[in-house]
This record gives structure tokens, sequence and C-alpha cells, in this order.
């Protein structure tokens, strides 16, 4: 009998874990989807979509097609041109998708049509169509097929220097190119690369840790007199915060940008720590204040008779029974910081953080999505380290600011 | 309210509270004035907006830069959107939080599971812009489709939809990414007021046999009902002043356009116009955190 109410209850509350573990897959597909494309090459993240990394890729994709079309000349192996030897690497590169080989196979080689007497569908997408698994053969044929599904880190490493070249950095590297020597040293030095995200995550570190700490002491003296001290005009001031936290932060831009300027602090940390400082207090002071003023009064009361001032009261009591607050504040704070874009990409320029250093590396043509699925996720790395670890203050910090606790 | 043996110096809470009015007033309270002063001038902030004014054309004299943020085309499809986004997103997250805090509250796997809802809020905006390019990218060249929903769309046999470029759907692209951003915000509180109700009332009267739908319409929705209005206003706020996703994934082209990013894209060409948005985001705010204030007082009455 006991079994089988188990199952019955199993049974009946069914519905209730698929309804949960779907919204579950759905939320967390998106993310799922970047993390994987994050790790594949180049050509995989812009030819197939990055489910099709967990699907068995059939080997002779494309074999019916080459045959028809290319066999007579480069042979069964693309290895009987020699001058133009369809089985090496750097040839088959030059035609990553079915559009660049059309466009080649659309010039004459020698006076010739390319095809000779073979002609393609004539309109676009059929001819598309028929060349799309050509260039998976070539792929396999140049030995890069069976690695269009192979995982690794180069597009971590290509967004921690920053390049932005035809291959990946470490192959460039290995095979001496060019125009990558020109920028890049190929050791462990490119790592400081300014146009990288190893240089922008130390901006960010160097924007996010001063500005947290300097968040938090001021919140905190300021939300202990809002607490606990007596002065006139205490609520009406407190009213008025609340007002600012609506304060939408692009109209600050113009205005403290036309500052800087005459101050001559254009592009500072200074002046980045400031602002994010100023911008972060109307909500830090309302929450600690919560917190601060939730706490007992005898206790403040007593700690007074006993002859302590302010300064003991704040060191003492206020700061140390309110760390649960200030450690929440901390973290929303901090990963507020890390996440911005708009005040980085504005007030600090020439020093890129994460965010801003993303958006650098963006190509104008559409040509590197691979390195930005590295780079984005470089970017989420310490949030969600931080995320959690931390999980529960973070979400006690949420709750203090909006539901008063 | 604060015990009178603390009230020693005049002075002192000024000290406490001198660093931090001093940066709020130079960073936030300066630049508000600063922005209302703009918004009468014209775009280089050198002469009167009333001298903008074109011969025959309307004309609202120094308050020029008003009619347009109130009158130009662009800004009243900003003004249509934000509206849309209000009466969408804010439903959308807190009906969306609250069933999951719901659903999620029954499973013992709760917190890994909220976990996962609540994953995006420590994303940053540009992220999120990447982790939806390879939901919403469309191959029109005839290749394979390497979006997920096109990809799901072409494999059914349909054709691949332009998400963010059709102006029929590619605003509620953008919100369906704003509920993926602020749901798991909204579920968090929620169901920390879930958890704060009796669970023996809940208990009793499921024992007097009310069904799921009457213990939460008639028992569990009026005790959270003020946490219900909390997250109702913060997510009012921060809809109306929405503006990263949509400087994100559009920049504001299709007509996705919203105010804050007007406002954004203006601040370099015209100082004028750009600030008179401001002003007018700020307006529509104020209603929302009057209402905050009050309930604040109230609290504090209560303290």
């Amino acid at each position: 009998m006991k079994p089988m109410a188990r199952f019955n209850r199993f049974f009946s509350r069914l519905p209730l874990h698929i309804a949960v573990i779907l919204m579950c897959v759905l939320w967390i597909i998106p993310t799922l989807g970047l993390f994987v494309t994050s790790f594949r090459s180049r050509q995989a993240v812009s030819s197939m979509g990055w489910w099709e990394t967990f699907l068995p890729q059939p080997q002779a994709v494309g074999k019916p097609e080459y045959t028809q079309y290319c066999t007579a000349c480069h042979g069964p192996t693309g290895k009987s041109l020699p001058a133009a030897d369809l089985s090496s690497q750097s040839m088959v590169n030059q035609y990553p998708s079915a559009a660049s080989l059309l466009l080649m196979l659309r010039k004459p080689v020698n006076g010739a049509p390319h095809l000779l007497n073979k002609a393609l569908p004539t309109t676009p997408t059929a001819a598309l169509n028929a060349l799309t698994p050509i260039v998976t053969y070539l792929q396999t044929l140049s030995g890069q097929g069976q690695n269009t599904n192979r995982l690794s880190l180069s597009n971590y490493v290509d967004a921690i220097v920053g390049y932005k070249g035809t291959q990946d950095y470490l192959s460039d590297c290995k095979n001496n190119v060019a125009s990558t020597k020109a920028v890049f040293n190929c050791n462990i030095s490119d790592v400081a690369n300014p146009a990288g995200m190893g240089d922008a995550l130390i901006n960010t570190l160097i924007v996010a840790i001063p500005t947290t700490l300097l968040v938090i002491v001021i919140a905190a003296l300021a939300a202990y007199a809002f607490a606990w001290l007596d002065f006139k005009g205490r609520q009406w001031l407190f009213a008025l915060l609340i007002g600012l936290q609506i304060v939408p932060l692009q109209m600050s831009l113009v205005p403290i940008a036309q500052l800087y300027v005459k101050l001559n602090m254009q592009s500072t940390f200074l002046g980045i720590w400031l602002f994010h400082t100023g911008f972060g207090l109307p909500y830090a002071i309302y929450l600690i204040r919560n917190f601060v003023g939730s706490l007992p009064r005898e206790m403040f009361e007593s700690a007074y008779l006993d002859g302590a001032n302010h300064w003991a009261a704040f060191r003492r009591l206020a700061l140390p029974l309110s760390m649960p607050a200030i450690a929440s504040l901390g973290i929303f704070q901090f990963i507020w910081v890390w996440n911005d874009f708009l005040v980085a990409k504005i007030f600090l320029s020439s020093h890129p953080v994460l965010t801003v250093q993303i958006t650098n590396l963006i190509d104008p043509r559409g040509q590197n999505w691979h390195i930005l699925t590295g780079a984005a996720f470089l970017s989420f790395l310490i949030p969600m380290i931080v995320f959690f670890a931390f999980q529960r203050s973070f979400v006690h910090g949420l709750l203090a600011g909006s539901v008063k606790g | 309210m604060v015990p009178r043996i603390m009230k020693q110096g005049r002075l002192a809470p000024w000290i406490y509270l001198l660093p931090a009015l001093l940066l709020m007033t130079i960073f936030i309270v300066y630049p508000t004035i600063g922005t209302l002063r703009l918004s009468l001038l014209d775009a280089h902030s050198t002469a009167s907006a009333a001298t903008t004014c074109t011969l025959g054309q309307p004309c609202w004299g120094v308050f020029e830069n008003y009619r347009y943020a109130l009158t130009n085309p662009d800004m009243l499809l900003a003004l249509r959107n934000n509206a849309l986004w209000l009466l969408l997103m804010v439903p959308g997250t807190i009906a969306g939080g609250l069933f999951f805090a719901l659903l999620a509250d029954r499973v013992r796997y709760e917190s890994a599971a909220k976990a996962i809802i609540f994953l995006p809020t420590a994303i940053s905006f540009i992220g999120a812009g990447i982790i939806w390019r390879f939901v919403y990218d469309i191959e029109s060249g005839g290749g394979p489709q390497i979006g997920l929903l096109n990809a799901i769309i072409v494999g059914l046999g349909g054709q691949a939809v332009t998400w963010l470029s059709d102006p029929a759907i590619n605003n509620f692209s953008l919100m369906l990414v704003g509920v993926w951003l602020w749901a798991g915000f909204c579920m968090t509180i929620l169901s920390a007021a879930i958890k704060g109700v009796n669970a023996e009332i809940l208990e009793a009267s499921r024992v007097d046999g009310a069904n799921e739908w009457q213990v939460f319409w008639e028992i569990l929705f009026p005790s959270i009902q003020t946490t219900i209005v909390v997250v109702t206003t913060t997510m009012a706020i921060i809809i109306l002043k929405i503006f990263d996703v949509v400087f994100v994934m559009t920049d504001g082209n299709f007509g996705t356009e919203v105010i804050a990013n007007r406002m954004f894209t203006l601040i370099v060409t015209n100082a004028g116009q750009s600030t008179a948005i401001a002003v007018i985001l700020i307006i529509l705010t104020i209603p929302i955190m009057i209402f905050n204030i009050n309930r604040f007082r109230k609290e504090e009455a209560a303290r």
C-alpha cells in the first residue's frame, strides 16, 4: 500500500515538476547556447546552430555534390591540381561559406569558366544550397571537417588578447602570419594588450572595487545619521533621498562630462569612482538605513548611558551589527558597477572596462561572433562566481531594499 | 523617534552626512537642476529654445524643446512603446515571477530552480544582447539557421522570422528579453513574501476543503498584496527608464524607440531636446515616487 501511495503522490505532482523544470530549461537555454558556442570554432559558430554540437555529424556530407562538380579536375582527394590543392587548409579557409565559394567559382580560371561545362543552378538560393555541402566536404578534405565539432578554448584566448585576425591567435602565431606578428608579440605579454579582455578585466577591477568600498563607507555613515541622530529636516531629507533614486542616470552624463572637462578629470579612474558612488548612494543609504533603523533602540540608549559618543556607537554597534546589509549592498553594488556600460563608455573611454571592450571587439561586418562569445563569458565569470558564492546575501540585499526588512 | 539621550552635538549629524550629501548634490541634484535649465535652451545650449522656432510653424516659445518631446513622431512612438512596455512588462514579470515562486515553493529543488531564474539578473546588458543574438539570429542567404527560434520554425516547415526588425513583432521580442532579465527579480521578492505567510492558516483552509485556486485568491493573495504593490512600483520605475535592452539589441531602430534611448541618442546632437525628454521622464516617474514616499512615511509611523 505504501509504495502505491508514494507512486500516486508522485504521479499527481508530475505536472508540477514538469512545469518547474520546463521553465528552468526555457530560462537557461539562451545562456547555455552562448556557453556552448563559446567553445566552438569560428567556422562552426557562423555555419551551424550550437545545438548541432550534440548531434552526430555525418562524415561524407557533400561527397556526391563534390563528385558531381569538382572530382573531374581536382580529383577524389582534392590533390590533383597542385596549384589549387583542396586538401590544404589555407586554401579552404578562404572559402568558409557557400557565398564566398560561389564568388570564386564565378571567376574564370585560365580564361575558361571555372566549372567548365558543368553549370550551377541559376537562382542564387539554389546555387548556394548546392554549394553548402561542398564547403562542408572541402573542410573534411582539408582535415577541418572532423573538427567543426571540436570544442576548444581558442575563442577565449582570442578574446583575452583581443585578436581580430582571419584565423585564431594561436594558429596565426604558430604560422608566423605577418599581419599578426606586426601587432602581437605571440607570448604571454599579449595578455596585457590594451585592446583585449585581459587588460579590460584589470580596468574593471580597478573601477569596481574602490567604488564598492566608497559606497559602503559613505552610505553607512549617512545611514547611521538618518537612523539614530536627530537633526532638523531629517524626514524631509530622507524623502528627498527616496526621490533621488528615480533620477535616470543618463541625465547626469552631459553636465558631469562638462564638469570633468573643466576639472581636467575626463577619462580618469577618480572621475568614474565618484560618479558611480554618487549614483549608488541613494539606494545604498536607503538600504542600510532600513537595517540600522530596525536594530533595537534600547541597545543604543544603554550605550549612551554608559558614556559612548556617536563615533563609538557607530563603530562598535551600528557597523558590526549591520554587516548582513552591508555585505549584500557590497555584492549588489559590485555587480552593478561590473555590468555597467554607459558610465564607463563615457567617463573612462581610454581604459575600457569589460563591457566596453566587448563592443570594441565587434566587427562592423559581423565577422567575429566567435570572439564575442568568449568575451561575453569572460565578463560573466566574476559576477557569476560572486553570485553563486554569496547568493543568499545578494537576494537579501534585493529584499532589504524593496521590502522593509 | 530618536532616544533623547542621543541628541548630543548639533554638528555631529552633518559630519556623518557630509560626504554623502556632497556627492549626491554634485552628481544628481546639480545635473537635475542643470537639466531643467538646458531644456529651455537650444541644441548647443547657447541661446533660448525660442530661437529654434521656424516662422509659420507651431512654436511653444521657450518651451520649444517640450513641443519636440511631446509631439515629434519619433517621440510619440517612444511614448507609445514605453506605455506598451509598462502595460505588458510589469504584469508579465510579476505574474511570471509569482507563478514560478508558487510552483517552486512546492518542490524540493526549490533553491536550484530559483537560482536559474534569478541568474540573468547578474548578467550585463551587453552580455544579454549577445546571448539573445543567438536566439533571434536570422540567416537570409539560404544557409542553415543558426538562431535557435528560426531553426525551430524552419525545422517545422515555416518561414524564418526577422525578430528584431519586423515592426509588428520586434517590440515583443525585446520585451521577452526584458521578462527573461527581470522575472527573477520579482520572483525573489514575491517568494520571500509567500514564505512569510502563516503556513498553518493555509493548511487549515485546505483541510476545510478549499481548493488551491481558492486558497490562493482568498488567503495567499491578500497576505502578499503589499509586497505586490512594492514590486509593481519598483518595476514601473525600472520600465519607465528602460534603456539598455533596446540600446543593445536594436538601438531604437525599426520602430522600437523608447524614451530613455531617444534621450541618449540626442545627448550629443541636441542637448536642449535631450534634456527636455529627461524632464518628461522625471515627471512621469513623480507619481510613483510620491506613492513610495507616502508608503515610507506610513512604515516609519509604525516603527
